[in-house]
């Protein structure tokens, strides 16, 4: 073999040496982040249904559960994050009274998705919508978006967060529907507390779901349906 | 005759301005060439680390001082964005186990699992910003005694 | 050169103390930047009703009258006129000079500014703000190209279809400014399609009157004067373009007026919000609109002194106008149960209360710095200020 042809040899031999060790961390992190766990299934759809006949004005089991199990502090100040919150409403023309809780309605078709500009809010496969707070710049666009004022902004430094509830400064916050909860295979924590059962959650692409099937068989409304966002989570006795 | 004389002045300047860059030059050379003779020194302040309960589940050290920042930026997407759980690549599970055993933390203080190091690289991790560096049992301790 | 003749000396003196200036007003916003990245957002006044606040009034008047400001170098360029055309370069300075501090003061306010790098490079296509990454970026390349094509002689025959190219550009840039607000639905005060056009028009009336102020200022400074018949000529599309903004302003609440279930909100905002109702009928409709108009059109004025308050006049309207549109829009409480009374700890049917806080001062007033340190140092360094063309009515 003549001079250039050793020399072309040892280049290729280098060259893919090279390439190798390029791609070999990611072959290897492939390995384990492939593990046997599956993840978020289109399959599912996670909704609740609110039955509000059974929630009373005054009680705040869901809010006080919701708190506690995210870390939240509690407080109710302009700049204090809140995840539910209950609302006492009254019909204008009827005078009924109501009270109900409201929180992230994990829309179908999420306005604060479709106005984040790095993609930190999204809609997981299985329905949830979450924010990605590595990749949340704090522009607070998805607050300003949201229908149903669902999202906060975290103002301050946080200290003693919930291990499975990482939340920090600077960054959107919202419902995640007890996120950590449900991929452990337990229900939302605010419909665990409900004292009356008036939150219930489930499988609302499962027809044999308590949820499905009640949903089909009693009447139940969608906030702001006009808006066509079709929510996951319905209300009962509006 | 002003012209030269003003001409003649920026050269001066342009000299003594070639001048001083030249002698900062050599005295950064200089610096970095000396840096080499202080193993003695870096010795001294290599990092202590608490381990905690230490172990290893993932890899060995020596592939973990490497390449964890590496595995953890695209674990968090797996974890976050499509809902794949593993054990291994928990965060919390570092912590469970790496935390020190004193007082449960990865970042209470200067030897701790997770700043012993970056303190030493001058390295600031963003995780703990939103991530919690205790232990999950302390946590809950911690809570449930409220 | 003469280096030490009395007049070169002052505007020595006068251009470093302008830098001084404007480098204090960058470095306290500086500061409001570094207290809010340690302390977080609570030290400012928004909170979770009212998210964006007095910065993004600054910067969203600073994006917009960048685009509007070009008017000037469109007229010149696109449609040919020389007076114009001797002021495009002077035009251009000043728009990449609002779009910086604009921009600056956007993402200074983020709650993580560290992050810029991830809003660069993980963009969503539904996103207006992701377009609007590419849009203001490219901007300062558009007219960075046109501005060569203006000053360098031999790019002379280009510095028409760059004069278009940045004409387009804008359009699309102020379209995409209008449309942040468009694309919410849920919102009362925006969801509505006539927020792109308003945008457009209002850019093109603050954008005379910040050209005017700062054309003025320069003039003053170098002891120049500027020629009677420009300066009528460019008072008078200032007072049109005012006029056309007015007339969106009016459509805009007209419209919404005759909505039934808008009408709650026009009535916050024209009668009874405090202080977004006196906001809009002094600050923005006397102030900003009546007076400027008086000033510019009246027979008996209409002189330098008169056309240079009108442009601070419009200025200020813009102000109260953006205040009222982004903090009073935000003010009125969100109608989730439309048809309901409502009440919580969220502030729901109430209104939401906002008091703008020092930080969030210094922030928005040092996007003015950054824009002036780029104008001012622009003009000692390069040619920007017009040079005079003596026009009579024959030769326009």
């Amino acid at each position: 073999m003549n001079q250039v042809d050793l020399q072309r040899r040892s280049f290729l031999k280098a060259s893919a040496g090279a390439a190798a060790i390029a791609i070999a961390p990611g072959m290897m992190l492939y390995q384990v982040a492939n593990g046997q766990t599956a993840g978020a299934s289109g399959k599912v759809r996670w909704g609740m249904l609110i039955d509000t006949t059974q929630c009373k004005t005054g009680c705040n089991d869901c809010v006080t559960a919701c708190n506690r199990e995210n870390g939240l502090s509690g407080k109710t100040g302009p700049t204090d994050s809140q995840w539910i919150r209950k609302i006492e409403i009254k019909d204008i023309s009827s005078g009924r009274e109501l009270s109900l809780p409201m929180m992230c309605q994990h829309c179908e078709h999420p306005p604060c998705v479709d106005v984040c500009p790095t993609n930190a809010s999204f809609k997981r496969a299985d329905g949830i919508v979450l924010v990605d707070k590595h990749r949340c710049i704090g522009c607070r666009y998805c607050m300003m978006a949201c229908p149903y004022k669902a999202r906060s902004f975290v103002h301050e430094p946080l200290h003693d967060q919930n291990p499975d509830v990482p939340r920090g400064k600077g960054t959107v916050e919202s419902c995640t529907l007890c996120v950590h909860r449900i991929d452990a295979g337990g229900k939302p924590a605010c419909a665990e507390a409900c004292p009356n059962q008036a939150i219930l959650f489930g499988d609302l692409n499962d027809p044999d779901s308590e949820i499905a099937r009640k949903v089909r068989s009693v009447a139940s409304v969608q906030v702001r349906a006009d808006l066509q966002l079709n929510p996951g989570v319905r209300y009962q006795g509006m | 005759m002003r012209e030269l004389r003003e001409q003649s002045a920026l050269l001066r300047t342009r000299g003594s301005l070639a001048g001083f860059l030249k002698a900062l030059s050599v005295l950064i050379v200089a610096w970095f060439a000396l840096s080499v003779f202080s193993p003695a020194q870096a010795a001294e302040t290599a990092p202590r680390l608490d381990i905690g309960k230490g172990g290893e589940c993932v890899k060995d050290p020596q592939w973990m001082r490497k390449n964890h920042m590496h595995l953890l930026k695209h674990q968090r997407d797996e974890t976050l964005r499509k809902g794949i759980r593993e054990e291994s690549a928990s965060l919390k599970n570092c912590i469970e186990c790496h935390a020190s055993t004193k007082d449960d933390s990865v970042i209470a203080r200067e030897d701790s699992f997770c700043v012993g190091c970056h303190r030493y690289e001058a390295v600031k991790p963003d995780c703990f910003e939103c991530h919690s560096g205790t232990r999950k049992s302390a946590w809950l301790r911690q809570r449930n005694g409220k | 050169m003469a280096m030490n003749s009395p007049f070169q000396l002052l505007r020595s003196h006068l251009y470093y103390g302008l830098l001084a200036g404007g480098g204090l007003l960058v470095l306290m916003a500086l500061y409001s930047v570094h207290l809010m990245e340690s302390q977080g957002h609570v030290i400012t006044g928004m909170n979770n009703q009212i998210v964006w606040g007095l910065p993004h009034v600054f910067a969203i008047f600073l994006i917009i009258t960048a685009s509007g400001v070009l008017n000037v170098s469109s007229i010149g360029s696109v449609f040919n006129k020389p007076a114009y055309k001797a002021r495009a370069p002077l035009a251009g300075l000043l728009s990449i000079a609002m779009l910086a501090g604009g921009l600056a003061v956007l993402m200074l306010d983020l709650g993580r500014p560290d992050r810029i790098i991830v809003a660069a490079t993980n963009i969503n296509p539904t996103s207006v703000f992701a377009w609007n990454v590419v849009l203001y970026s490219g901007m300062f390349a558009a007219v960075a190209v046109y501005l060569w094509t203006m000053m360098e002689k031999r790019m002379a025959p280009w510095s028409k279809p760059a004069g278009f190219m940045v004409f387009v550009w804008r359009f699309l840039l102020t379209t995409g400014t209008g449309v942040i607000f468009s694309f919410l639905v849920a919102r009362q005060a925006y969801g509505t399609a006539i927020l792109p056009p308003m945008f457009i028009v209002m850019s093109f009336a603050w954008g005379m009157a910040v050209f005017h102020v700062v054309q003025s200022s320069i003039y003053a400074w170098n002891n120049k004067s500027l020629d009677e018949y420009v300066q009528h000529r460019m008072k008078n599309l200032m007072g049109v373009f005012v006029m056309a903004s007015l007339y969106f302003v009016a459509v805009y609440h007209l419209t919404n007026a005759y909505f039934a279930r808008q009408f709650e909100f026009e009535r916050f905002i024209l009668l009874e919000g405090d202080p977004y109702a006196m906001l809009f009928w002094l600050g923005y409709i006397v102030l900003g609109n009546v007076l400027p108009l008086l000033l510019i059109f009246h027979p008996a004025l209409g002189k330098s002194r008169c056309v240079l308050a009108a442009s601070l006049l419009i200025v200020a309207g813009a102000f109260a106008l953006l205040y009222v549109f982004i903090i009073g829009g935000q003010a009125f409480p969100l109608a989730i149960f439309p048809g309901y009374e409502v009440s919580s700890t969220f502030a729901d049917g109430a209104v939401a209360q906002y008091q703008p806080s020092l930080p969030e001062m210094l922030l928005g007033i040092g996007g003015i710095g950054i824009a002036f340190i780029i104008t001012a140092i622009g003009i000692r360094v390069l040619d920007f200020v017009p040079q005079e063309i003596q026009k009579s009515a024959a030769a326009e």
